[in-house]
């Protein structure tokens, strides 16, 4: 398949280690993010590198259960068990940890983060169609923007800040260019390809870099010979990354294509633009970011028209619903999906499930069981 | 046409072999082997058939043990495999519960018998027939004989789903000197109700029919007609529809 082409991107999270670690010592700052909602324009605007933080392995969640309770869901586990282990290189680099309050969990654990790092967090509304709401998010981008210059020692100016935001909106078309070469038939791109380049891109600490990389990989992939055809399955739900991927090995390797994602790392994200004829940055980035459909919201009418929309786009056969264990937005927004895939007549597979492999056989047999109703 | 299909369940192993207009069929332990298991099933299938190997045009393999197996022509799931086989005997069938060792599933069929939806419990021994075999130990039963020691009019609630929980439950149940059969009916109730919201969960059509090793405990199938207030049937030779499933698909596949 294609992975001499995403090969760069394997191996990126080591080398922008490597970078990251060097920008460290001639005096750039690093500030560490979790989050799809977090603006990481305001800390490029900053000088600062964001970065995302590590969550998505197994290996770190016994120490987090030391301190935080078991039935929690295990994002949240593994992130926090990668800071108190002091194992994410990322989070030791991190002159500030930017947390969002998208959940009671991550709200009451980045409490106890505080104790490891300066952990800055921020307030999200629960819905974002009031007025109120926008105003509180608009205050929260002030308030960040305020904690950075302190923390950093700098000044954002509204100049710098438009730059970022052009920086990070060529990012994102491009992520979007690459995620809707999948709607061709056979797909160009793996389930686990389209994962390796939406995660990896995450830790990389230049922007100007990366999009190279992203335009040379969409230059490449023209030559890529076309893939099997295979049942086409759309994944939502929570987010899954590099270590959390079995949902996506198992479906794969029962021989069906995941085409698309619609997870924060997916294409939840890469429609976010915002609008240039706004006087204050602040209220164009506070818009553009509180229109991403994060279960969180409520209602959150935006995930079931993206859901439908990418139904359609990529061409897909069933939808696969993940949900990380104790994840109750998620786990209950199901509902909603399930019944507007089941309106459409295709097959909708629920799964709860945590980053363990314990679960693996029982996974397989309902995915096989989701395929099965896909042959006629 | 001779068609092979192998349910290798947790517990027991079932074979079903057609010839033709004839059915063979077998069960055993499944043992640690679940391999194994699926060879000695399809070893007994010819002895009882007279059938060679090379007359067996195809063989389809399911349950739990599937994956381990080495010489299926095709795998499918135990949810394909249930479908087909009660859609078979009962084309009016539109809902099926199956109870099987470690794992209970309700699946919704179409008017042609297809698989529209279904539901697994999640990794937990609760509303699975391993659930009622620790229970029947803890009673000093055998789990064949739940269904006929329970008396429903003297029903006690057991409250604890969980396994673990439900067991040190009833022991203080019999500590305080409660009868047998009401905490029987109990714990037929106690699985009732977990494999019943399953089902509404995804909804209800009649004719319901009732599969795996637990349908044979009448208890287990009252208590579901119960709390899902309508009729359910249980399959004839309900311990063989998977496998019989499987057969047919087998006898399908072997066409083409």
């Amino acid at each position: 398949m294609s992975n001499q082409y995403i090969a760069p991107f394997s191996n990126a999270r080591d080398i922008n280690l490597m970078q990251i670690k060097a920008a460290k010592a001639s005096g750039r700052k690093v500030v560490g993010i979790y989050c799809a909602y977090c603006p990481q324009e305001l800390i490029l605007a900053a000088g600062a590198i964001p970065v995302s933080l590590c969550g998505t392995r197994e290996e770190p969640i016994p120490a987090a259960e030391v301190l935080l309770p078991r039935n929690l869901c295990p994002l949240i586990k593994s992130s926090f068990g990668f800071a108190v282990t002091d194992t994410c290189p990322f989070f030791h680099f991190s002159d500030l940890v930017i947390g969002e309050t998208t959940c009671d969990g991550k709200r009451k654990m980045f409490e106890l983060m505080h104790e490891l790092k300066p952990v800055h967090v921020m307030q999200l509304p629960h819905n974002n169609v009031s007025p109120a709401a926008f105003d509180l998010w608009a205050d929260e981008l002030r308030r960040l923007r305020l904690r950075l210059e302190e923390e950093l020692n700098t000044r954002i100016t509204d100049e710098s800040l438009w730059q970022a935001m052009e920086l990070v909106g060529q990012e994102r078309k491009f992520i979007k260019a690459m995620f809707d070469l999948n709607q061709a038939d056979p797909p160009l791109f793996t389930g686990l390809e389209l994962l390796t380049v939406s995660w990896s891109r995450n830790f990389s600490s230049d922007k100007g870099g990366l999009i190279g990389q992203l335009q040379q990989l969409l230059e490449n992939v023209r030559e890529k010979p076309t893939g099997t055809p295979a049942p086409r399955v759309l994944l939502t739900g929570c987010p899954v990354g590099l270590g959390s991927e079995k949902v996506i090995t198992v479906t794969e390797d029962l021989g069906a294509h995941i085409v698309a994602m619609e997870n924060c790392s997916g294409y939840k994200t890469v429609d976010l633009q915002y609008d240039n004829t706004i006087d204050d940055p602040i209220i164009a980035l506070a818009q553009m970011y509180l229109g991403i459909p994060c279960s969180c919201m409520s209602p959150n009418p935006q995930r079931l028209e993206l859901i439908e929309r990418m139904i359609a786009d990529f061409k897909v056969d069933a939808v696969i619903d993940l949900t990380w264990q104790a994840c109750h937005t998620y786990n209950i927004e199901s509902y909603h999906v399930g019944k507007l895939v089941k309106e459409k007549g295709l097959p909708y597979l629920h799964l709860e499930s945590d980053y363990s492999n314990s679960d693996k056989e029982n996974i397989k047999v309902r995915v096989q069981a989701m395929l099965e109703m896909i042959e006629k | 046409m001779t068609g092979i299909g192998i349910d290798i369940g947790s517990i027991a192993t079932k074979g079903v072999l057609i010839k033709d207009q004839s059915y063979y069929r077998v069960i055993l332990p499944t043992g640690w082997n679940p391999r194994a298991a699926g060879h000695e099933a399809i070893a007994k299938l010819l002895a009882l058939s007279g059938v060679e190997r090379h007359g067996v045009e195809s063989v389809v393999v399911t349950g739990y043990g599937r994956v381990a197996f080495d010489s299926a022509d095709r795998i499918v799931t135990e949810i394909k495999c249930h479908a087909r086989g009660v859609s078979h005997l009962y084309p009016e069938v539109r809902t099926i519960i199956d109870i099987g060792g470690q794992d209970s599933k309700v699946i919704q069929l179409g008017s042609s018998g297809q698989v529209v939806d279904f539901a697994m419990n999640d990794k937990c021994a609760a509303g699975t027939g391993r659930f009622l075999q620790v229970m029947a130990t803890a009673l000093g039963l055998e789990v064949s004989e739940l269904g006929n020691v329970e008396d429903p009019n003297k029903l006690l609630a057991v409250s604890s789903m969980c396994t673990v929980f439900a067991e040190s439950e009833i022991v203080g149940l019999l500590a305080r000197g409660n009868p047998k059969e009401g905490i029987i009916a109990g714990l037929h109730q106690s699985v009732g109700k977990r494999v019943a919201a399953m089902a509404r969960r995804m909804g209800v059509k009649p004719q319901v029919a009732f599969t795996g090793g637990v349908a044979l405990n009448r208890g287990v199938k009252r208590a579901l007609e119960e709390e899902l207030e309508c009729s359910v049937m249980v399959v004839e030779s309900c311990q063989y529809t998977g496998a019989l499933g499987a057969a047919l698909l087998a006898c399908q596949s072997g066409k083409q």
